[in-house]
């Protein structure tokens, strides 16, 4: 299984690439605790997940080919 | 349609089929309030009045200075020190005298937001903060006001609409929906620290005036519930859906009184700290009492400061320098918006606990913005 995950705003700062590809992560909840644990300085940011374009308010099954999409809040104007 | 001459100013768009002369009309009769005359603002509004909202409000409390030009396109160096929302007025005034203008020369508050927004019709986020987002979006949704939210940041910006119902999927949504918690104020990048190519907000604003206009006239498919994210380096577009936040629901003031009562700075996390001093404090100190300024800035950091006696120890030298300095028995620490010198103040207490030491609130942006105003008001 396999899915993509977009990276926006200072997240793609922090991950150092704008997109992401991952292996056997079976929801969001999984992904969000490899991410922390794979770059620590995500820990303290705000951010909304999508999965498929649609933001998601719970953890939420990943299947083959999703993508996932991480935004975090700006507030510049 | 008034007269020949604005059925020739509008003719281009009159044209337009689905726009029409029904269309112009109902742009002639629109009311739309634009929070903030920034990066944001500026563009949005010369489209707006370019199409002939019948009137437009603007809400600023802030003085042009010369780093806004940047991306600020309707003031120029002769407005530098002047307030935003009456410069703009003049210039837009001039462009379309046709148009009813109304200056709200104020910061928006709890106590003032609902008894200005209530007198229009949509409202355009082009504020620069998480607690007057939050702020604008709650009195949106407590007024039923379709709010026109943009934000920026280096080379990215979100532009999207909330508190409009999307008659096909029967949902409303708001900002909190997206956003529920506010991220914390230490990891929050504003566009002065972190930078912003000045055309991203020329297009973001743009954006948000487009959704206006087409939600007045109700052509396209407006950005209801969505949020579309675009990225000038790579041209990237993504859209996002936004579905109700049922945890939200608890959060958000329903009622006036909820409202006036939700403290928003604090939501934020922006409240001083115990040893933060505001300006007019520092002002005070700084004349009358023998104390030491240090500036914990970079020593390439603008603006310098040639305004009072101060000495400089770059706070990534403070620990090992601040050790061998002749110290005063108070102590004001300052950088450029109040952040770093909060670091250097927990240095000094660590280390000389009987010296009273104070970090200057806003930093040295902000004083020099408070001497700015001055100036003009004198």
């Amino acid at each position: 299984m396999k899915i993509s995950v977009l990276v926006f705003g200072q997240i793609a700062e922090i991950v150092n690439t704008e997109k992401l590809i991952l292996q056997n992560v079976k929801d969001t909840d999984e992904l969000n605790e490899q991410l922390k644990k794979e770059y620590p300085l995500l820990q303290k940011l705000a951010y909304s997940i999508a999965v498929n374009k649609k933001i998601i308010q719970s953890n939420t099954i990943l299947t083959n080919e999703d993508v996932v999409a991480i935004l975090p809040p700006f507030s510049g104007g | 349609m008034q007269n020949k001459n604005s059925y020739n100013r509008y003719q281009r768009q009159i044209i337009l089929k689905e726009l029409g002369s029904n269309g112009q009309q109902k742009l002639f009769k629109a009311k739309v309030l634009v929070v903030g005359a920034g990066g944001l603002g500026c563009p949005a509004l010369q489209y707006l009045a370019a199409a002939g909202v019948g009137t437009i409000g603007i809400v600023d409390f802030d003085v042009i200075e010369l780093s806004n030009l940047q991306r600020q396109t309707l003031y120029n160096i002769d407005d530098i020190g002047k307030y935003k929302a009456i410069t703009a007025i003049q210039k837009l005034q001039a462009f379309n005298p046709e148009i009813n203008f109304i200056t709200h020369c104020l910061k928006l508050t709890n106590i003032n937001a609902l008894s200005i927004i209530v007198n229009y019709d949509i409202v355009l986020d082009g504020t620069d903060n998480f607690a007057t987002r939050y702020l604008i979006n709650d009195a949106c949704t407590i007024l039923n006001k379709p709010l026109i939210y943009g934000a920026i940041l280096r080379f990215e910006g979100q532009v999207g609409v909330f508190n409009c119902l999307d008659k096909e999927k029967n949902l409303q949504t708001n900002y909190r929906d997206l956003f529920p918690e506010p991220p914390e104020p230490t990891e929050v990048l504003s566009c002065n620290e972190a930078g912003v190519l000045g055309v991203l907000p020329g297009i973001i604003g743009t954006l948000q005036a487009t959704e206006v206009i087409k939600i007045i006239t109700q052509i396209g498919k407006p950005l209801y519930n969505k949020i579309l994210s675009y990225n000038v380096l790579n041209n990237f577009f993504y859209e996002f859906d936004v579905s109700i936040n049922k945890n939200n629901q608890t959060i958000i003031p329903q009622t006036k009184t909820e409202f006036e009562n939700f403290n928003y700075d604090w939501f934020c996390g922006i409240k001083k700290q115990p040893n933060e001093i505001s300006i007019n404090d520092f002002e005070a100190l700084r004349t009358n009492e023998n104390i030491t300024i240090i500036d914990v800035r970079e020593y390439d950091e603008m603006p310098f400061v040639v305004e009072f006696k101060h000495i400089q120890i770059p706070l990534s030298l403070f620990e090992n320098k601040i050790s061998n300095q002749t110290l005063t028995n108070k102590i004001v620490v300052f950088c450029q918006s109040g952040k770093r010198s909060l670091q250097a103040l927990k240095m000094i207490q660590e280390k000389n606990p009987a010296i009273q030491v104070f970090s200057l609130h806003g930093g040295i942006e902000a004083w020099k913005k408070h001497q700015l105003k001055n100036l003009i008001n004198q």
